[in-house]
């Protein structure tokens, strides 16, 4: 049964530990599982150990103790199968600044066993789809940054994974294009790609996945879907644009409020109010709403709580 | 191991060096070329004329043979040194890294172009050579068989160097303060029946002494060794060195984490 439940997991890791030479426990004992089809996040803060389990995961960093499974391929015993199932696009970028972008792309298809007519079929296939085709025979030094970022997933995706991994892919993209890639990411997640995304755009993970693992300092403190994991943030704040700039912050019954510099007014809704109720209340108090913002990003907010509440 | 993927992995990686070789053939096939031209100018034609015959053989085509194996050797190191040290400095030998093609692929393949390379400017270099004396190949499968064993040796030893560089001056350190000296004193330039006794003994601890005799045994017919020993020596290097860069490769030494 354990078998059968471990088949069903794109990943599963199990007291994944890593120290390093310099003795810095990077990893220490974490447990979690992927299923077949997720759109997986995993966040952390810098040097929580994100990179270091996306690199044991796909063989480039030696792990103290623990197990890899991908697809139920062990990474200790079955290493070959295991890898064909991933692909990787790592947060720095690694690609021959001085080969053409095609032959990038063609070369790491060969590294996968595919030759000929396949292989130069999939790098079209994919140079087409990131929208770098007709750059093709140009190198990749004169890319941009956020064509060499595409140019990392067309590469990932040459044999087409199983299981695509994508650590930081958006980092330092602009938002158009980052907004694109989300589209992309989000159709070969419904074409039947898992995907492991860690990012520090918390909107991104919000927007894009549907289970999330956090991070810090090595272990796992939260591994849940992201529905759930949202419910757990029980108050949000929101920032009110009045038609009369109030004096001080009126008193609303059930709700915290606070006048802020630019004239605008937060308001706190705990889990026991809607925004209906504090319509209600504003309505009643004649208060005119020009405008309605969210203060912070849940996830964001959700996420600094949970790091802080570690901090000793 | 899946045999098939490796054979594809192999070849891209072949094919993959042989572009990169000709991409940057300016820095590849032309320096050597041109020493070695140089080299046939000032040792051959000028100072060799004084010196008069070597073995039988005047003195141009005498070190012929040596010149050749010399341009071979250090270019099947250099192409492999560079190459995986590059990639590993760029960061981009993670491809094959994360790739299921095997480590013993990556090393063949790699080692595959190295000997090419070698090739390639070791036929050039002949073909200089031909400019200036007459080469006729007495024993080809002898010549054939040792340029490929002796590049292959120094193929694997560049691979080695790549491994535990950690910048680019650690690429250099072992040709300029290994490779060339032994090159100079493998008897290139001279026969060891020249030296006293105690160098001549000296002479057979150095390895390229059997690569550079063996292959002018291949052309001219003349060798200072005996040509069992050259080739057991060529075929241990690469045995110990092929199982030294499979050992360093599969415990990540250098390249992992």
């Amino acid at each position: 049964m354990v078998t059968i439940r471990r088949l069903m997991n794109a990943l599963s890791i199990r007291n994944l530990r890593k120290t390093y030479a310099n003795g810095n426990e990077a990893l220490k004992g974490i447990n979690f599982n992927v299923a077949v089809g997720d759109f997986y996040a995993l966040l952390g803060p810098n040097g929580a150990g994100k990179t270091t389990a996306i690199g044991i995961i796909s063989s480039l960093v030696n792990k103290t103790a623990g197990e890899v499974e991908v697809f139920g391929h062990s990474i200790d015993r079955e290493l070959e199968a295991a890898k064909q199932c991933i692909g990787l696009v790592p947060q720095e970028l690694n690609i021959n600044q001085w080969e053409k972008v095609g032959n990038i792309v063609l070369t790491q298809a060969g590294y996968y066993g595919l030759g000929g007519r396949l292989a130069r079929e999939r790098t079209e296939k994919y140079l087409r789809a990131l929208r770098l085709w007709d750059r093709r025979d140009d190198i990749a030094r004169s890319l941009s940054g956020g064509m060499k970022r595409r140019l990392m997933i067309a590469r990932a995706l040459v044999h087409e994974p199983r299981l695509l991994i994508l650590d930081e892919p958006t980092a330092g993209v602009d938002i158009e294009i980052r907004r694109s890639m989300w589209a992309f990411l989000r159709d070969i997640n419904a074409a039947g790609t898992t995907i492991i995304l860690t990012t520090h755009y918390l909107e991104e993970a919000e927007s894009l996945c549907r289970h999330v693992a956090i991070i810090d300092e090595g272990e796992i403190i939260e591994d849940a879907p992201m529905s759930r994991v949202l419910r757990k943030l029980q108050r949000e704040v929101f920032v009110l644009s009045l038609a009369e700039e109030p004096d001080r912050a009126p008193e609303l019954d059930g709700f915290r409020t606070e006048l802020v510099d630019s004239g605008e007014l937060e308001v706190e809704l705990g889990p026991a109010h809607t925004l209906n109720d504090l319509f209600r209340v504003l309505d009643a108090r004649g208060i005119e709403v020009v405008s309605l913002r969210n203060k912070a990003n849940r996830l964001e907010e959700l996420f600094m709580r949970l790091v802080e509440s570690k901090q000793p | 191991m899946n045999v098939a993927l490796n054979a594809i992995a192999v070849k891209t990686l072949i094919r993959k060096e042989m572009v990169r070789v000709m991409r940057i053939w300016v820095q590849t096939i032309v320096p050597p070329a041109i020493t070695m031209t140089l080299y046939f100018i000032i040792f051959g034609n000028l100072i060799g004329r004084r010196i008069g015959t070597m073995d039988g053989f005047d003195y141009m085509q005498y070190i012929a043979p040596g010149l050749i194996m010399m341009s071979v050797i250090t270019n099947s190191y250099g192409n492999v040194v560079s190459s995986f040290f590059g990639a590993k400095f760029g960061r981009h030998l993670e491809e094959m890294l994360v790739s299921p093609m095997s480590n013993s692929a990556i090393i063949i393949g790699h080692i595959a172009g190295g000997v090419l390379r070698g090739l390639m400017v070791g036929s050039l270099v002949t073909v200089i050579a031909l400019f200036f004396t007459r080469l006729q190949v007495q024993h080809l499968l002898v010549t054939i068989s040792v340029v490929l064993l002796s590049s292959t040796v120094f193929a694997l030893a560049g691979f080695i160097n790549a491994i535990f560089a950690k910048k680019f001056d650690d690429i250099s350190i072992i040709p300029t303060f290994v490779l060339t000296p032994l090159t100079y004193l493998g008897g290139v330039f001279y026969s060891i029946s020249l030296l006293p006794e105690f160098w001549q003994t000296a002479s057979k601890a150095n390895p390229i002494l059997y690569m550079v005799n063996a292959f002018r045994y291949g052309i001219l017919g003349t060798s200072d060794i005996s040509i069992g020993h050259a080739y057991v020596i060529l075929i241990g290097f690469v045995a110990l060195l092929f199982s030294a860069c499979l050992y360093l490769m599969n415990r990540g030494i250098g390249i992992r984490e």
